[in-house]
C-alpha cells in the first residue's frame, strides 16, 4: 500500500452530540482500493466516522476530503459513498431486484441499463435468481447480501460497512468475510469496515485502526496491530496478552534492553529508545509462551516458575492458565501435539516458563497516550 | 395446583366467560335484533311498529331523495377524511420523531379536549364560527372585513366540527405507523441518492400506507353518522346519513323506516370494514411488513 493514493481524507474533524464530544480533531487518510477496518469497542465513536463519511452526520468543524474535493457540505445523496447498514435496512415493500436496482432508479438510469446491473451485482454476490423474492422471503445471510449488492451496484467510490456481519451466526460470518474480502479485491472498491470484533478486523482488512474513546490508538496492519501493539488498550483489545512489568537496567545494545522483571532479567528488544530506570511493559501473546518441567530449566537461563491452575482443551490448542509465584497470572497456548511428552501437565504442577528471545514486545508504561 | 384450586379457576373462567357474553347479549345482540326485526315492520303513529312484517322500509330507503342525502353524506365525510389526513399524516409524523417524553407530553395535549363530551364541544366550535362568533368578531373588529362572513350552518361548518371531533383517530394509527418505520430504511434511500420528495414517494409513503388505510377507515365511518355535528353546524341542508336516522325515530316516527335505514349503514359499513381487511391483506403481502426487520 505504500504506492497507493489517498482517496479519502478526514482533517480535523470534531463533533459532538449535544454536550457530549465524541470526536476531537479527528484525522484519518484511507488509501484507493483498500480494505480499511475502524476497530473499537461500542462507543468509540467508529460509527460516528462511519455516518460522518456517508454524510448522515455533519461535523461541527473539519474537512472530509474525497479525491481532494471537500464534501463535508454535500448532502448525503450526492456523494459518491454507498452504505451497508447493520439492519440491512432493505425496503421491505420491494423485490430484491427492485431494492438493488433503486439507486439507479432515482439516478434515472434506463431500465434495461438497470436490468443489467442489478443482475451482475446479484450474480457478484451469489443471488442470481432470487430478483422477485421479497426481503421477508430471504435468510439473514442472503438478505446480508442483497444489501451489499444494492451498495456496490452504484459503483461507489467508497463502500462504507457498518457491523455488517454481526447479525449472522459464526459460521456463515466467516464465510461472508471471505467473500467480503473477494467482492472488495474483484471490484476494487474501497471498503472502509466498522466493526468491535477484532478477529473480523485482522482477518479481512489491508489495515486498521484501532479507536478509544475518540481517539486513534493505532493504525496499521494486522500483523502489526497484533504482534506490535503501540500502547496497553491496543495489547488488551486485540486479542489475549500477558503482562509482564518491569525496569529498564541496562541498555546492551543499540535497541536492546536489559528488563529487571521482579527479580527476573531479560533481554528484549524494543522499536524506540529507553532509558535505563523506564518502567516498561513486556508483552507476551499466549502463543508466544513456552511451558517447561521445572527440571529442564537451564541453569543459565533464567524464567518465571508458577502452577499450572486450569487447562482446557480447544481443538486446535491446549490453552494453559498459570499462577506465577510473583502473582501474575499468566495464559499460554500451545498447538497440540500427541507426540510430545513434555506437553502433558497437571494442575497444580509447578512449570517454568520463558519465551524465546524476540518474541516480545516492549511498550512504556504510563497513562495512555 | 389442587383439584379443588383447578374447579375454582375452572369456575371463574366460566363466571367471566357467562358475564362477558351476558353483557354482548343484552347490550349488542338484543339491540340489533330488535333493530333487525322492527326494520321489517309496518309503521304506525300509535304503536311506532306493528305487524305484519314487510319490506316498506327498505323500500324508503332507496327513494331517490335519500341518494342524494347519501352522497352528500358520502362527501361530507370523505372531505373530512382527507382534510384529517392532511393535518394528521405531518403531525403523527412529528409525533414519531420526538423522544418518548415529548411524544407523551403531545399525545396527552391532543387527547385532553376528548375528554370532554364532544357534543358541548361542538357548541364551543358553534361560538366560534357564528356571525357574532370569534372569529368574526376579530375580523370584523380589526376591520379585515366590513361583513361577518357566513360559516355557520354551511358545509364547511359540519367539515371542520367533523375534522375536530375525528382527527386524533387519524393521528394514532398514523403515528403507530410511522414508529415502525425505521430510520435506517430512509437513511438508505438517501444513501441511494433519493431525495426528499424521491425517499417521501418510494419509501416514506408505501411504508405508512396500512396507517393511512386504518385512519382514513375509523375517520370516515364515524362521520357519516355524527349527526349531532350536522344538527348543530350544517343547518337544514347539510345532512350526514345520522340524521336522516335520528329524524325517523325521533321527528317523524316513523321507526320501521329509521330501522332499515340503520341496518343498511351497518351492511355499508361492514362492507367497507371487509375491503379493509383485504386491502390491509394485501398491503402487507406487497409490503413484507411482518418482517422482523421493520
Amino acid at each position: 500500500m505504500a504506492d497507493a493514493e489517498v482517496l479519502l481524507s478526514l482533517r480535523k474533524i470534531v463533533k459532538g452530540f449535544g454536550s457530549q464530544k465524541v470526536l476531537s480533531e479527528f484525522s484519518l487518510d484511507i488509501f484507493d482500493g483498500e480494505f480499511f477496518t475502524i476497530l473499537g469497542p461500542s462507543g468509540c465513536g467508529k460509527t460516528t466516522v462511519l455516518r460522518l463519511i456517508a454524510g448522515f452526520e455533519q461535523a461541527d468543524s473539519g474537512q472530509i476530503l474525497l479525491d481532494d474535493a471537500d464534501i463535508a457540505a454535500v448532502a448525503a445523496e450526492h456523494r459518491p459513498v454507498n452504505t451497508v447498514f447493520q439492519s440491512y435496512a432493505l425496503f421491505p415493500h420491494m423485490s430484491v431486484a427492485e431494492n438493488v436496482g433503486f439507486g439507479l432508479r432515482m439516478a434515472a438510469v434506463t431500465k434495461a441499463e438497470i436490468k443489467q446491473r442489478v443482475a451482475e451485482a446479484l450474480a457478484v454476490v451469489k443471488l442470481s435468481g432470487f430478483e422477485s423474492r421479497k426481503p421477508h422471503q430471504l435468510s439473514g445471510g442472503q438478505k446480508q447480501r442483497v444489501a451489499i449488492a444494492r451498495a456496490i451496484v452504484m459503483k461507489p467510490k467508497v463502500l462504507l460497512l457498518d457491523e455488517s456481519l454481526s447479525a449472522l451466526d459464526h459460521k456463515l460470518r466467516q464465510q461472508m468475510q471471505m467473500e467480503l474480502k473477494q467482492i472488495q479485491r474483484k471490484l476494487g472498491i474501497t471498503f472502509v469496515y466498522v466493526t468491535h470484533d477484532q478477529e473480523e478486523a485482522l482477518s479481512m482488512s489491508d489495515r486498521v485502526l484501532v479507536m478509544n474513546h475518540g481517539q486513534p490508538q493505532q493504525i496499521g496492519s494486522p500483523r502489526e496491530i497484533y504482534e506490535a501493539p503501540r500502547n496497553m488498550f491496543v495489547a488488551d483489545f486485540i486479542g489475549e496478552i500477558n503482562v509482564f512489568d518491569g525496569v529498564v537496567e541496562a541498555e546492551n545494545d543499540e535497541l536492546s534492553y536489559t528488563v529487571n522483571i521482579g527479580g527476573v532479567k531479560k533481554v528484549a528488544g524494543a522499536e524506540f529508545r529507553l532509558e535505563v530506570g523506564d518502567e516498561v511493559h513486556v508483552l507476551l501473546r499466549p502463543e508466544d509462551l513456552r511451558i517447561e518441567y521445572i527440571e529442564d530449566q537451564p541453569k543459565d537461563e533464567q524464567g518465571f516458575l508458577g502452577k499450572v491452575l486450569e487447562r482446557s482443551y480447544t481443538g486446535k490448542t491446549i490453552d494453559t492458565l498459570i499462577a506465577l509465584e510473583n502473582g501474575n497470572t499468566l495464559r499460554a497456548s500451545e498447538f497440540f501435539n500427541e507426540d510430545d511428552p513434555d506437553f502433558d501437565y497437571s494442575i497444580n504442577q509447578r512449570v517454568w516458563v520463558s519465551w524465546i528471545d524476540g518474541w516480545e514486545h516492549v511498550i512504556k508504561a504510563g497513562p495512555l497516550e | 395446583m389442587t383439584k379443588n384450586g383447578l374447579a375454582n379457576v375452572l369456575s371463574f373462567r366460566q363466571l367471566v366467560i357467562t358475564l362477558t357474553l351476558g353483557w354482548l347479549m343484552l347490550m349488542v345482540i338484543a339491540p340489533h335484533a330488535l333493530v333487525i326485526m322492527t326494520s321489517f315492520m309496518t309503521p304506525d303513529s300509535e304503536h311506532l311498529a306493528v305487524w305484519p312484517l314487510t319490506l316498506q322500509g327498505y323500500q324508503k330507503v332507496l327513494q331517490p331523495i335519500y341518494f342524494d342525502v347519501f352522497f352528500h353524506s358520502l362527501w361530507l365525510s370523505a372531505i373530512a377524511t382527507v382534510v384529517c389526513l392532511i393535518i394528521g399524516y405531518p403531525f403523527a409524523y412529528i409525533l414519531a420523531k420526538q423522544p418518548p417524553w415529548a411524544r407523551a407530553v403531545m399525545l396527552v395535549l391532543m387527547m385532553v379536549p376528548f375528554w370532554t363530551n364532544s357534543l358541548i364541544r361542538t357548541y364551543a366550535i358553534k361560538l366560534i364560527l357564528g356571525k357574532k362568533g370569534v372569529i368574526n368578531s376579530v375580523l370584523v373588529g380589526t376591520g379585515i372585513v366590513d361583513q361577518p362572513i357566513t360559516m355557520l350552518y354551511t358545509e364547511f361548518a359540519v367539515i371542520v366540527g367533523l375534522v375536530y371531533v375525528l382527527l386524533p383517530f387519524m393521528v394514532l394509527p398514523l403515528m403507530a405507523s410511522f414508529e415502525k418505520l425505521s430510520a435506517d430504511l430512509t437513511e438508505a434511500s438517501k444513501d441511494l441518492g433519493a431525495n426528499a420528495l424521491q425517499r417521501f414517494v418510494h419509501v416514506v409513503l408505501p411504508l405508512t400506507a396500512p396507517g393511512i388505510i386504518a385512519g382514513c377507515l375509523i375517520v370516515f365511518l364515524p362521520a357519516m353518522g355524527m349527526f349531532y355535528v350536522a344538527d348543530l353546524l350544517g343547518g337544514a341542508k347539510n345532512l350526514l346519513l345520522g340524521n336522516v336516522i335520528k329524524n325517523q325515530f325521533l321527528v317523524v316516527r316513523d321507526w320501521p323506516f329509521g330501522s332499515a335505514f340503520s341496518i343498511t349503514l351497518i351492511v355499508m359499513m361492514a362492507a367497507m370494514l371487509w375491503l379493509y381487511v383485504i386491502a390491509n391483506r394485501f398491503v402487507q403481502r406487497q409490503g413484507g411488513l411482518d418482517d422482523e426487520n421493520l
